[in-house]
């Protein structure tokens, strides 16, 4: 393949990374916003969903579904009994920490070994896959300007999938969705008020214990839906989360922590770049170019690169 | 310095000494390790029990030092004594660079940078993997690991050098927390404000602090290298970052005898583990949660908070 071609599928490739990065970041980043605590147990909200996804679609085949129905069902479950996990935690350790940032991320390091350990007891050390509900291969165009003119002509291997394409417009759909639901709606009028100023919120009878527990579990089913979403491209493991969480945090910092529009710009650039340096060089590289990018982000830009500075 | 502390302190340093001749082989094998070990917590608890600095990558100063001491003998053929001195210098080299950029933050954002620069070292570990054999490792030529006429490899040697290290690190702990400058340390952990209203240097003291912890860490990375002769990944992975946190609260954080009664502790909880179910580090999840949940203090803080007002 010449490089042109090369660069375009390096590109779709990163915008699916893209667009689940997102997605999960901006549960991350929904949770630090209105809690302002940093869940390190992220990452395995996301390795949940996947897990539940094979397990809803494997119990529902054994009913005889079929693949598409099979994995909406997975898309809905899923991420509600990881919500509904996550809500677990908040109201049990969570609020028993009264917040404190430095033991949450203590505790949540100690919750993410026991997901993770969990995981591995029921479900196992091996990856398995889901079926795509749909996967047509698609091949692309390339033009080019060459002797006889202007052509158009197919690459060999310059192809992606229906089911690749559906994920990024899936993820757009529905990051739209969480910014009408925090603007728009009731709810979410309750969380941005919980955001400002707790205390002012409680004076008002808004439950701001309840809004945590929802916020977490909400935070957690975005990253679960992320992880339902990828699972027919990669497959489910017990170990998937580490790097999730780590791209997450990457995004969320370089986004500017707790601002949704910064978080989804992140991730395009993070998702893009991580694509294109992937596959010209390593994905190692990638990852050691991004994490000291974030470090430094962080030392001499903490409000993030696109936040706005606060005080 | 009381007589009192004194005597505790060398009370644990002659009890390991006389562990020497009682242990069964497993357990003497256990303890050797765990002392090694304990080293690098010591290390920890300086920056994260007395000065307040919660970092999430300590691996990478433990790695620095295992490295450094590795690499030099392994290339170079450089004998144990002083390549144990390069990787020591090496450790201390990177706490002083972190640390004069991870420490213009604080709080949250300072465990993020700390992790983040160690994810980065442990990622440039399996980058240039035709130099550090990448996530397998490798292993130090047993010609090399021996200081004069004493092998490294001998069980009984071994144990004696982790005991004359881990003796060096727990006394230079007790010395430094009574230290007019440890206690600027606990300033700074308290209430970082009013130590600078006082006319401390805050920004120094934490990169001094920090420089010691790493060294110490490093210290312990490269004494594992040349006691135990393997050098591999896994040692700067976020997992052994999590250890000395972990170890470190178990045993009771800002206390000198913490670290080791952690690390002593975990070591055998997770040995008992593994002997169960291969998802040992469930083990490792379920003690962060409860100890931060209900006993953030750790064993030897909940001594002195009931029993022991004044336990350093």
């Amino acid at each position: 393949m010449d490089f042109g071609p090369y660069l375009l599928l390096a590109m779709l490739e990163g915008a699916v990374l893209a667009a689940v990065l997102a997605l999960m970041a901006s549960g991350l980043s929904l949770v630090f916003g209105v809690m302002r605590v940093v869940n390190v147990a992220h990452g395995e909200f996301y390795m949940l969903g996947a897990v539940m996804a094979w397990v809803v679609t494997q119990f529902l085949a054994g009913l005889g579904g079929g693949a598409a129905v099979n994995f909406i069902a997975a898309a809905v479950l899923a991420p509600l009994i990881v919500c509904a996990i996550a809500a677990a935690a908040d109201v049990t350790i969570l609020k028993r920490l009264d917040y404190d940032p430095e033991r949450v991320i203590v505790a949540t390091i100690g919750l993410l070994y026991v997901i993770q350990q969990a995981t591995l007891m029921g479900y196992g050390p091996d990856a398995r896959p889901v079926v795509a509900p749909f996967n047509q291969r698609i091949a692309l165009p390339w033009f080019e300007f060459g002797e006889n003119g202007f052509q158009m002509y197919y690459p060999w291997g310059l192809s992606t999938t229906s089911y690749k394409l559906f994920v990024i417009v899936a993820a757009v759909v529905l990051l739209f969705a969480l910014r009408l639901f925090m603007t728009r709606s009731r709810a979410g009028l309750v969380m941005r008020a919980t955001q400002l100023d707790r205390d002012m919120a409680t004076a008002f009878g808004i439950p701001v214990e309840k809004v945590y527990a929802l916020v977490f579990g909400a935070g957690a089913a975005l990253a679960a839906l992320a992880g339902v979403l990828i699972v027919p491209i990669q497959q489910a493991h017990y170990l998937m989360g580490g790097d999730a969480l780590l791209l997450s945090f990457i995004v969320v910092i370089i986004g500017g922590l707790g601002s949704l529009a910064g978080t989804v710009v992140a991730a395009v650039i993070i998702g893009m770049s991580d694509g294109i340096i992937s596959v010209f060089f390593t994905p190692t590289l990638a990852k050691i170019i991004a994490t000291l990018a974030v470090a430094l982000v962080l030392v001499f830009r903490p409000q993030g690169l696109f936040g706005v500075k606060t005080r | 310095m009381s007589r009192k502390d004194l005597t505790l302190h060398l009370g644990l340093v002659a009890l390991l000494f006389a562990l020497h001749f009682i242990l069964p082989a497993y357990h003497h094998g256990i303890f050797a390790r765990v002392m090694v070990l304990a080293v690098y917590a010591v290390g920890y608890n300086i920056a994260f029990g007395y000065t307040g600095l919660l970092s999430l990558g300590h691996a990478m100063f433990f790695a620095a030092g295992m490295y450094g001491m590795g690499l030099v003998s392994y290339h170079f053929g450089v004998p144990a004594l002083p390549a144990w001195f390069v990787g020591v210098a090496c450790a201390a080299a990177l706490a002083f660079v972190v640390g004069l950029l991870a420490l213009r933050t604080q709080d949250v954002s300072f465990m993020i940078v700390t992790l983040m620069f160690a994810q980065a070292a442990y990622l440039i570990i399996l980058y240039f993997s035709e130099v550090t054999r990448g996530d397998d490792g490798f292993v130090i030529p047993g010609a090399l690991r021996a200081i004069g006429p004493f092998d490294l490899s001998d069980e009984g040697t071994r144990y004696i050098v982790a005991w004359i290290l881990f003796s060096t690190a727990l006394l230079f702990s007790l010395w430094l927390v009574r230290h007019p400058f440890g206690r600027v340390l606990v300033a700074l952990r308290e209430n970082e404000e009013r130590a600078r209203l006082l006319g401390y240097d805050t920004g120094r003291r934490k990169l001094a602090s920090l420089v010691i912890s790493g060294t110490i860490s490093g210290a312990a990375g490269a004494a594992y290298a040349g006691l135990f002769g393997y050098v591999g990944g896994s040692f700067a992975g976020v997992q052994y970052s999590i250890f000395a946190l972990l170890w470190v609260l178990l045993g009771g954080a800002g206390t000198v005898l913490g670290p080791f009664i952690g690390t002593l502790f975990m070591f055998y909880l997770i040995d008992l583990a593994t002997e169960v179910t291969e998802a040992y580090m469930l083990i490792a999840g379920v003690v962060l949660v409860l100890l931060t949940l209900f006993a953030p203090q750790g064993i030897v803080g909940e001594i002195r908070r009931r029993l022991w007002k004044d336990l350093p």
